[in-house]
């Protein structure tokens, strides 16, 4: 009796996140559909599998490009603000002194400064260091990068620095007794030890930077500069909606996520959890 | 010699970042507040007018500002409510041991990763078609119509959205929150008897509150700030009748090239999300229980 029970949960359960899931599924059925058969029925399976709205959504949406952006801006991005973080955070922590608990204090406060209040003025001072010092940081991939870095400072070394507090400090002592320098120390035993939360500030930082849309907005004004949800909001804006090619489209924009959210999904969900808790 | 070696490193593994940190965050605030009491176009040849605090003063005038901020309000108000009700419950449907709870969370969690501009395309076509036909099918056309049309019932149709996106994130911090509930304690409520209703108010609620303590924060700033899935759902309206804050601001600097009266909204904006998150915070501390 309990275990028919149980079987009707299980159902009920996987029901609900189906149900849940419905928007995705009507994307991509829709997305194979010609405007008759999509506005038949927008629900039923397509009846055939042509892929002439993906090579039409990719064309127009200059897809390759965008995704080779997101891909470059992301990565880079990442990489440097778990390097950059982790070295702050790790001498802050060690360094227990007035000025270290100034500079924490200060990452914790900038938190709570929403974006918008920022963006003008970040634009600003970007396109007069641009301009005066010839540094460009307007309208370049590597600029938007410099800015992702910066945003994404304050949770980073946030992580970080719960993390290594819990840390104990005896195995960087034998180390530096055995002659390791600081720059020994830190890469070759802490940065290992860091493993996972490495993990969380990677996914949690990966997440909100592929997604990223007013910052890129406000930096890129090069066509060929745009990531994926600046590629994404120029195709729903210069066409008048064609749904079936749109469908196309945010498939497109989807695939990535669902690839990397299988490759790591573990890992995803247990990072995001220990990121939340700490 | 040791202590000028020590500074040294100090300086190598720290300054790169804050370089970065100081120029994207710190001077920008500070330039921020100072654009705020000017009269200004944007333009940099254009003369920057001195208004003192007349910026701050005229924001109690703009009506479609103080709108914006009522339905902000409202918005944020709503979706906090859903998004942790139903955040809440999926985390107790999935850690009820069944066999499918893993693959239901994994689910569940899908949207969050989507990003906001992408959702709002989504559910435009789902408000459209879906939701118009489900209508015509079940006669119910009063409840499920094209809401993004509706300037009362798109604010609706945001939140809906919005909790979409944002529950499986919930979730997964209740989960860990219920996770480090101990066993133990549920046993024994069981043993004398308590109720399933008694167990979730009287221990498990209780428990969880540093989980609800981070969500309400996650939830609240999100919602206050919400840009990107109110861009592409509604783009702001019928007749803006779904403009939030973070919407007006943008609009007022870049659209309407005010900058200085933009950017004074923008530091009153910044007061208000720290002074509601810091509130929140404190009060949810407070009720936490030691284990």
């Amino acid at each position: 009796m309990g275990k028919i029970k149980n079987v009707i949960k299980d159902v009920l359960l996987i029901l609900l996140a189906l149900v849940f899931l419905s928007p995705i599924y009507i994307i991509f059925v829709n997305s194979f559909k010609d405007r008759q058969e999509l506005y038949d029925n927008a629900l039923s399976l397509p009846s055939n599998f042509s892929f002439q709205y993906y090579l039409e959504a990719m064309e127009k949406m200059n897809f390759l490009s965008a995704i080779g952006n997101s891909l470059y801006v992301t990565i880079v991005s990442v990489i440097f603000i778990v390097v950059l973080s982790s070295m702050t955070a790790w001498m802050l922590v060690r360094s227990n002194n007035k000025l270290s608990t100034f500079i924490f204090m200060t990452f914790i406060a900038t938190m709570l400064i929403p974006f918008q209040t920022l963006m003008m003025p970040l634009m600003q001072l970007m396109s007069s260091i641009t301009n005066n010092l010839g540094i460009p940081m307007y309208n370049t991939r590597e600029g938007l990068i410099f800015m992702n870095v910066g945003f994404h400072a304050s949770l980073s070394v946030f992580l970080y620095h719960g993390f290594i507090k819990s840390i104990p400090i005896t195995l960087e002592e034998a180390a530096t007794i055995d002659g390791a320098t600081k720059f020994g120390v830190f890469w070759r035993i802490i940065f290992p030890m860091l493993k996972p939360i490495t993990a969380t500030v990677m996914i949690l930082n990966v997440i909100s930077i592929w997604n990223d849309f007013l910052l890129p907005s406000l930096t890129l004004i090069d066509v060929n500069l745009r990531t994926i949800p600046l590629s994404t909001f120029y195709f729903f804006g210069e066409f008048s909606i064609q749904w079936n090619l749109a469908m196309a489209g945010l498939t497109l924009t989807i695939i990535p996520v669902v690839i990397f959210y299988a490759l790591a999904q573990k890992h995803i969900i247990k990072g995001i959890g220990e990121g939340a808790v700490k | 010699m040791a202590n000028k070696n020590q500074k040294r490193w100090y300086a190598l593994f720290t300054a790169p970042l804050l370089i970065i940190f100081t120029t994207v965050v710190i001077i920008p605030f500070i330039i921020g507040i100072y654009y705020a009491f000017f009269e200004w176009d944007g333009i940099a040849a254009n003369e920057k007018v001195f208004v003192g605090f007349e910026n701050f003063t005229s924001l109690f005038q703009d009506e479609r500002f103080l709108e914006s901020a009522w339905l902000t309000i409202l918005f944020t108000v709503l979706s906090v409510i859903t998004i942790n009700v139903v955040g809440l419950s999926f985390a107790l449907l999935v850690t009820s041991k069944l066999r499918t709870s893993n693959i239901a969370r994994t689910m569940l969690f899908m949207p969050y990763l989507i990003g906001g501009l992408i959702l709002g395309y989504i559910w435009q076509f789902v408000f459209l078609d879906v939701f118009a036909l489900f209508g015509e099918v079940t006669g119910l056309d009063k409840i499920f119509f094209n809401w993004l049309i509706d300037p009362q019932f798109a604010l609706y149709g945001l939140v809906f959205v919005f909790t979409w996106q944002m529950a499986g994130y919930i979730m997964i911090i209740y989960i860990a929150g219920l996770q480090g509930i101990p066993n133990d304690v549920v046993e024994a409520s069981k043993i004398d008897g308590a109720t399933p209703w008694q167990r979730f108010s009287r221990i498990t609620l209780p428990l969880l509150m540093p989980a609800l303590t981070i969500s309400l924060f996650l939830t609240l700033s999100s919602a206050f700030k919400i840009y990107d899935v109110n861009l592409s759902l509604t783009g702001g309206g019928p007749a803006n009748s779904t403009e939030m804050f973070a919407m007006n601001i943008y609009n007022e600097i870049f659209g309407s090239g005010n900058y200085g009266f933009g950017q004074a909204k923008a530091i009153v904006f910044f007061l208000i999300v720290a002074a509601i998150t810091l509130t929140q915070v404190y009060i949810t501390k407070k009720r936490e229980v030691e284990m």
